[in-house]
């Protein structure tokens, strides 16, 4: 599946086409790196919160933060999919259970 | 086993661990880097062959959407299996005792909540309803659709509307819409059996212009079924744990 010379560099100009939306490669490494850093620091707030219910909110943050981070790499198919599962679906789920857990121990 | 053969045992199991994670890590390909010819091959094809700008949601409902029927109907048994679970638990902690209204033991809600709740009702639909109807165009899809069309329910039972989001998503209602939702993808690949094609194969008209509504045949109806059958199904869930928390632990609290 190697392409011939003519598909290369058709290739290649296709990869350099400007558009109004264009970041220059270094910007987008800064910002690849950056959102990869505060996806770890949510992460460790999430592990090292205290009280289950605050966790949830904080994983409700974080799934929000790796929205972002799908998004930076250029994946926004999973970005919507990690939005509505991540943010919304999972805590939701959490938010229930521990409402009825948290019921029944009174 | 004393401690320090756990310890040792522990630390060899590491070491192990490590070092295959290291080797595994040493043979992935550069960051970056793609090395297959697969996704090159439908980032050339899809288009042309589905007329769907969406190339994912062509993947998913099209080129591997045998794979995709076995994700649904594993949203579909969950969803079950959580239903049946825990309706045998209220049937059993209910025991036909006082029959008090759900909404009496609904907490107060705050008028912040409240309103802000009722603000995201709209937007939350007519996000889903985009979502679940724009598979074929862009990055969309049903299932992302399906949790918002849910999301739009749980609102209104956040803003203290428990009676209208029962009223809303009548338990059979919802489980019908959920059985029609995941019937209708295997029915869809079934009907291209029945026409003398493979099963899912795309036997609607693929539309003339790529990337518009109408366009790219069974991709974006098995979309629209995909995201009724996983919002009834994030409906039927969440329904089942607020009825368990308001009838069940609701009645233990007082």
């Amino acid at each position: 599946m190697t392409p011939a010379g003519p598909n290369l560099v058709a290739a290649r100009l296709a990869a350099a086409v400007v558009t109004p939306y264009t970041v220059r490669p270094a910007l987008m490494d800064v910002l690849q790196v950056s959102i990869l850093v505060i996806v770890a620091a949510g992460a460790t707030i999430v592990v090292l919160s205290k009280t289950p219910v605050r966790q949830v909110i904080a994983l409700s943050s974080y799934g929000l933060l790796l929205a972002l981070l799908f998004l930076a790499f250029q994946a926004p198919d999973v970005a919507l999919s990690e939005l509505t599962v991540g943010a919304i679906a999972l805590p939701a789920l959490l938010l229930l259970t521990l409402a009825k857990v948290q019921g029944r121990r009174k | 086993m004393t401690p320090a053969l756990r310890r040792g045992m522990f630390f060899a199991g590491l070491a192990g661990f490590v070092a295959f994670y290291l080797w595994g890590l040493a043979g992935l390909p550069g960051f970056g880097r793609y090395p297959g010819p697969y996704g090159f091959i439908i980032n050339r094809i899809a288009v042309g062959q589905t007329n769907a700008t969406g190339v994912v949601s062509a993947v998913n409902f099209e080129y591997r959407g045998f794979d995709t029927v076995g994700e649904e109907f594993i949203l579909f048994a969950a969803a079950a299996g959580v239903a049946t679970v825990l309706r045998h638990l209220r049937g059993e902690q209910e025991g036909g005792r006082d029959e008090a209204s759900p909404e009496a033991s609904v907490h107060a809600t705050s008028d912040a909540i409240k309103l802000s709740s009722l603000l995201f009702v709209g937007p939350a639909v007519l996000m889903g309803w985009f979502l679940a109807s724009h598979a074929q165009t862009s990055p969309a899809g049903g299932f992302q659709g399906g949790v918002l069309l849910a999301t739009a329910f749980a609102l209104i039972y956040l803003s203290g509307e428990f009676v209208t989001f029962r009223r809303l998503s009548p338990g059979t209602a919802v489980d019908a819409a959920g059985a029609v939702g995941a019937a209708g993808f295997a029915a869809i690949g079934l009907t291209a059996v029945i026409l003398g094609f493979p099963y899912l194969y795309n036997f609607l008209p693929l539309g003339t212009k790529p990337g518009a509504v109408s366009s790219s045949g069974t991709i974006a109806l098995i979309s629209f079924f995909v995201g009724i059958e996983v919002g009834a199904a994030f409906i039927l869930i969440i329904a089942e744990l607020v009825e368990q928390k308001l009838l069940v632990s609701g009645r233990g609290a007082r």
